[in-house]
């Protein structure tokens, strides 16, 4: 399971390494974009822009589909899982860090019990 | 290990819930059952932060860890990174004791992130929002790795520890 997640991974963050396939994801996370629409976007020729689609295809963040001439990107069902994914690993991160705040505020709670006895006595 | 005291019910452990609020805001809930003023203690003393910020199910150790707790003032935390290491850090823009903690992360290439927390305590227990403020979408989505200590090569030690959460603790 775990390295099946890595070579997803692997394709994901290798699509996401560069900057103009991240504004790309982020365009078509707002709307459906065609390849010319998305070249003229970037400032790119049409050549390159196909490019980037290729490879975010290829991880599965996006898809593509051609109606007539027009070649149009989504985002792909793997760049929505993602986000998903990644909001997840960001609550277990919080969620562990937190069973640890718990820990240490207890040990807090006690020392402070402790203290407000001997001030007592 | 174990810090309950015997008087104690076993503590139920809190629920954290995180939500993105716009393209650039993410924010985090959770509970605590105790008052603000032993929170905010944990927040604020490097002594104490060091011992959760860094979960001990993820493997990582950290280096040192400074924080100047005062407005204006200075946080670095440092990992290990492979040879060499990986730095956290920022300034305090608001401290106000036991309620409210606002400090910037500066580490990152894409502008400052703005890290807001919150203690609200209603009886006896401690209700943190933390809420995160990146400079852009952009920032926020590739948090993926900046969120977490782990660089991408590191990333399979990362998904083996979320793989097998019955370790985790």
């Amino acid at each position: 399971m775990v390295q099946s997640c890595q070579a997803r991974f692997d394709a994901s963050f290798g699509a996401l390494s560069d900057a103009t396939r991240r504004g790309v994801l982020e365009q078509l996370g707002r709307a459906d974009a065609s390849i010319t629409a998305l070249a003229e976007r970037f400032h790119m020729t049409l050549t390159g822009m196909k490019k980037h689609v290729g490879v975010l295809e290829q991880a599965g963040l996006v898809s593509t589909e051609k109606v007539g001439r027009v070649r149009t990107c989504k985002l792909g069902l793997r760049a929505l899982e993602e986000e998903a994914a990644w909001i997840e690993s960001y609550r277990r991160l919080w969620a562990a860090r937190f069973d640890e705040l718990d820990i240490v505020v207890e040990e807090l709670k006690r020392k402070e019990r402790e203290n407000g006895r001997k001030k007592r006595k | 290990m174990d810090v309950r005291s015997e008087s104690e019910a076993t503590p139920t452990r809190n629920s954290t819930a995180v939500e993105r609020k716009s393209e650039c805001e993410l924010v985090v809930t959770r509970t605590v059952n105790a008052p603000a003023r032993l929170v905010f203690e944990a927040w604020t003393k490097a002594e104490l932060f060091r011992r959760w910020w860094v979960p001990k199910s993820y493997g990582l150790t950290l280096l040192s860890c400074e924080m100047d707790v005062r407005v204006g003032g200075q946080y670095r935390l440092v990992f290990p990174h492979g040879d060499s290491t990986m730095e956290f850090f920022g300034t305090y823009l608001e401290v106000t004791p036991y309620s409210r903690l606002v400090w910037t992360n500066e580490e990152g290439d894409s502008g400052e992130t703005v890290t807001t927390v919150t203690f609200e305590e209603n009886a006896g227990k401690t209700l943190l929002v933390l809420h995160d403020r990146y400079p852009s979408k952009e920032a926020l989505d590739s948090g993926a790795t900046a969120a977490l200590p782990e660089a991408l090569d590191q990333l399979d030690e990362l998904l083996a520890s979320l793989g097998s959460t019955t370790e985790a603790k």
